[in-house]
């Protein structure tokens, strides 16, 4: 296991959770180094999920800390933390049914904007002027992603691959600094998936955004990440670079399992 | 197949983001709004204008009022007459104590009032949702109607326990009080509805209705996003009340002439919520089409019968008409949940394609 | 200071001084309360078993109540009537399931709530057209009238209903604890798809528990017409009935109880003792304040199930 580096963007440290009798999380520690793509993977009920959600502020720890950027960020609420830059996508994905495709990744803008409510109210001068600079922004993500087909289509009716790359041009019209993406590839198919590796990576590459994902396919994580952490039972069981985990003998006893052809 | 768009590119994102793009609808709007303005004053009977127009337009600003928290933000609210009650109470006073105030400027007070009192009861919504929080509305509705029943000083003492309308002008035509035409009443009542539909359909084009959609889909998804819950749901709770606050003065100045407490009672709030949902949820036209159909079914049953040759009891046509909305809310619910104003959609979209099935 | 001892030293000692008065005033509450209780039993039935807030129930308490009396005004004796009127009541859970509920299965509780809400009023409107709006007398053979016991006065027709009441919530909280069907409706209340994807027919426990409260609203409605007439304004204790649900907690048959004696004794102490304060009627919002104010602090009422949303 190699050491956490002492100024990643993001030290998570020490972290407990306990709900009721269950210890999701048990003296996590983490760090993720500005830049990198980190894959979190663990068998079911890792605490993976719940972990994230520590991170995103929807709870908060027992005990433990968590850096962003070098300031303690422990126990801000979720819309704190997203002003900070951290955005994030859901297990099940989370994208606003009633509204159209162009509308959800609009409203990843919310915080670049600003509002005069007067201004708002008569659509005029300064207000229309940011919307339609807003638009042209996330017109650009319509385009990195290739979703100008569906922009008008209302997010529940499409279908679930199309879904999650919505969500995920929603996290990424906040220009966050780090994208924490539970899952993203769940329930793809093959080209699918490799679509969205490849985004994932162009993310990375271009927009130079630190990327925590939850992954369970582990050809997908070998591929692309820089650095791997394994969670058993909400504990660390594993924390280095893919090679090093994946023979790992703790993350091979809990998780992977050992192929015998 | 009534117009062809074809050939009509937007070359802008102002022009894709326009409420109107294209360009025969614009002008048909246009149309309609001048001779909304022009032609009821100059042909309508009293009747017509009294009975129909008058109601349809005070309505209309109460069930657009009621939307925006209910269809937009997602918060079930039973209080709407209630927020109207606030808004022709506060009316009432503030022509009583300021003579001089000119009727709009009373008015878009007497909506202030309303949403600060709409603030109020707003701030259990943080912590309760659903039907906890239409629970909580009904508080608000029954004890504001007892308020106002209970406390003199809201009616002036009068011993009549009603609120009566005292004659004001406008630009020198009369407006309100006995003396006012029908047709002046209404003029005003139309320019109050047009200017505020329009700052309407501008909040929920744009960021802050966005941000209310998102707290009404997923509002812990919204959260995330930096959605703050408190403020976005206080905010509808405020612009709604103001809504219905100013509906409230119009059922009264415009309308009535006069009122007591039973014309913001419990009723009023499901008979504005029966026009939200039959209209459609989270749709401003939507708000209209249903006050049109509520405010014009009792007509319709009223004269239907005749028109058929029947003899129907008053009785009997009450009772049917609650059969029609209960069942129609129903037929909505469960079949297009988005009311008239999809299926308004559908038939152009129909129209469109026409004779062509897809 | 006048004010100050008005609301926190006079009402007490009113009510210290005399016992008497104070025991009847609370027994009226206790009676109100439970009357209360058992239309929130019907809700508290449907929403345990089906997760449907039926805005109804007030409503189906009338109409069980108007058929009972139509019947019996036409000459049908007691009990045939009553009969019919479970067979009535039973067709109209029929109709429910199939008209309202099956077609918004699994969509937003407040979906279906709105759905209750249309439904409350066609059968308002159904109600009156086929039995008439005029208020009706019904006789069960209990008189209306008082006796005496220790000095304070009691009133048979109250007492009974407690007593019907109590019963009633007895059997049902036995019913949904102990049995294999009760805890059936209990996973259909939580998720239907779930439910049905383990095989609980999901269309026939509908049909019971609806026809089950369909007789509670009828035995309400029993109470309820026997000692203030039948007639429209029942349906508005409906209205009522929610704070009672909101104290004692949505799933809790003994919750439905806890929160009507509360809600009815705290409304007639606070009427009678309070009330002259501000010029009376503060019946009319007393139990919804004290429902927000729960609302408040403990949603889930005294003792719901704390409702925990998954990210």
């Amino acid at each position: 296991m190699s050491p956490a580096a002492p100024s990643g963007l993001l030290e998570v440290d020490g972290i407990s959770v306990r709900f009721g009798a269950v210890q999701a999380l048990d003296q996590v520690s983490l760090s993720v180094r500005r830049g990198e793509i980190i894959a979190i993977i663990g068998p079911n009920g890792a605490g993976k999920t719940t972990l994230l959600n520590v991170i995103s502020g929807f709870y908060h720890p027992a005990a433990g800390h968590i850096r962003f950027e070098g300031r303690d960020r422990t126990h801000l609420a979720p819309y704190d933390v997203a002003a900070l830059g951290i955005a994030r996508t859901f297990q099940n994905v989370a994208l606003f049914k009633g509204m159209s495709v162009l509308d959800n990744i609009m409203t990843g803008r919310l915080l670049k904007m600003k509002g005069s409510f007067l201004l708002d109210a008569l659509y005029w001068g300064p207000a229309k002027a940011q919307e339609l600079e807003h638009r042209a922004f996330v017109e650009r993500i319509i385009d990195f992603l290739e979703i100008q087909a569906i922009r008008k289509t209302p997010a529940g009716r499409l279908p679930y691959g199309l879904q999650k790359r919505v969500e995920l041009a929603r996290a990424l019209a906040a220009e966050p600094t780090l994208l924490l993406l539970d899952e993203p590839m769940a329930g793809m198919n093959v080209e699918e998936k490799e679509d969205m590796c490849r985004f994932i990576l162009d993310v990375n590459g271009e927009f130079g955004t630190t990327i925590a994902l939850i992954e369970h396919d582990m050809s997908v994580v070998m591929d692309i990440s820089d650095h791997v952490a394994a969670l058993d039972y909400g504990r660390k069981i594993a924390d280095g670079t893919p090679a090093e985990v994946r023979n790992d003998q703790a993350v091979i006893d809990a998780y992977l399992g050992v192929s015998h052809v | 197949m009534i117009y062809r768009e074809a050939g009509q590119f937007k070359t802008s994102y102002a022009a894709d983001q326009a409420v109107f793009p294209i360009v025969q609808d614009r002008v048909v709007v246009a149309a309609f709004l001048v001779l909304a303005f022009v032609l009821p004053p100059a042909v309508a009977s009293e009747y017509w204008l009294q009975a129909v127009l008058i109601p349809f337009l005070v309505y209309a600003m109460a069930a657009v009022g009621l939307n925006l928290l209910t269809g937009y933000a997602g918060q079930v609210s039973l209080g709407t007459g209630g927020f109207m009650a606030v808004g022709a109470y506060a009316a009432f006073k503030l022509t009583t104590a300021f003579p001089g105030l000119s009727i709009p400027v009373v008015f878009v007070l007497a909506g202030v009032m309303a949403a600060a009192v709409g603030i109020v009861f707003g701030l259990p919504s943080l912590r309760i949702k659903g039907f906890y929080l239409a629970v909580a509305t009904l508080a608000a509705q029954f004890f504001l109607i007892w308020l106002f029943n209970k406390v003199a000083w809201f009616v002036n003492y009068a011993s009549s326990g009603t609120i009566t309308a005292p004659p004001r002008t406008v630009l020198g035509v009369m407006v309100t009080g006995p003396e006012a035409s029908a047709a002046a009443r209404y003029v005003v009542a139309l320019a109050l509805v047009v200017v505020f539909s329009v700052v309407a359909k501008n909040l929920v084009r744009g960021r802050v209705g966005r941000s209310w959609m998102a707290i009404r889909d997923r509002d812990i998804a919204a959260e995330i996003i930096g959605v703050r819950p408190l403020r976005t749901k206080l905010l509808a709770f405020a612009i709604s009340s103001f809504y219905c606050g100013i509906a409230g003065s119009m059922l009264v100045f415009l309308f009535l002439g006069s009122a007591e407490t039973q014309a913001f009672d419990i009723n009023q709030s499901f008979l504005v919520l029966f026009m939200v949902i039959i209209g459609g949820l989270g749709s401003i036209l939507g708000s209209f089409l249903g006050a049109a159909f509520i405010i014009l079914m009792p007509i319709f049953l009223t004269n239907a019968p005749h028109w058929l040759g029947l003899d129907v009891s008053v009785a009997l046509q009450k009772q049917v008409e609650l059969m029609i909305f209960g069942g129609l809310i129903l037929f909505f619910l469960i079949v297009e949940p988005h009311g008239l104003a999809r299926l308004w959609q559908i038939a152009k979209e129909k129209l469109r394609r026409w004779p062509f099935p897809h | 200071m006048d004010l100050l001892y008005g609301v926190f030293v006079g009402p007490f000692r009113d009510m210290v001084t005399a016992p008497t008065f104070l025991a009847e005033v609370l027994i009226g509450g206790v009676a109100a309360g439970l009357m209360y209780s058992l239309v929130a039993l019907g809700f508290v039935l449907i929403f345990k078993a089906s997760g449907v807030f039926n805005f109804a129930q007030g409503v189906m308490v009338l109409f069980a109540a108007l058929t009972l009396v139509g019947l019996m005004e036409r000459g049908v004796p007691m009990v045939v009537a009553l009969a019919l009127t479970i067979g009535v009541m039973v067709a109209l859970a029929f109709a429910i399931e199939r008209v309202v509920l099956r077609p918004l299965v699994n969509q937003e509780h407040i979906i279906l709530f709105m759905a209750t809400i249309g439904l409350n009023f066609f059968l308002e409107g159904l109600g009156e057209m086929v039995w008439g709006a005029n208020v009706k007398k019904l006789d069960i053979g209990i008189p209306d009238e008082s006796f005496t016991v220790a000095g304070i006065l009691i009133n048979k027709l109250e007492m009974t209903a407690a007593a019907t009441a109590a019963v009633l919530v007895g059997v049902l909280a036995v019913f949904f604890q102990r049995t294999k069907i009760g805890r059936a409706l209990r996973a259909v209340a939580d998720d239907h798809e779930a439910a049905l994807s383990l095989g609980i027919p999901l269309r026939t426990i509908w049909v019971v528990v609806w026809s089950v409260a369909g007789i509670v609203a009828i035995v309400a409605g029993i109470m309820w017409g026997a000692k203030s007439g039948v007639q429209f304004s029942l349906s508005l204790i409906a209205l009522k009935a929610l704070p009672v649900l909101i104290l004692g907690g949505f799933t809790s048959v003994p919750g439905a109880i806890v929160g009507g004696l509360i809600i009815g004794t705290g409304e007639k102490i606070g009427e009678v003792y309070w009330g002259p304060l501000v010029g009376g009627a503060i019946e009319n919002w007393f139990a919804y304040v004290v429902a927000l104010a729960f609302l408040l602090v403990r949603p889930q009422g005294l003792f719901g199930e704390k409702i925990i949303e998954r990210v």
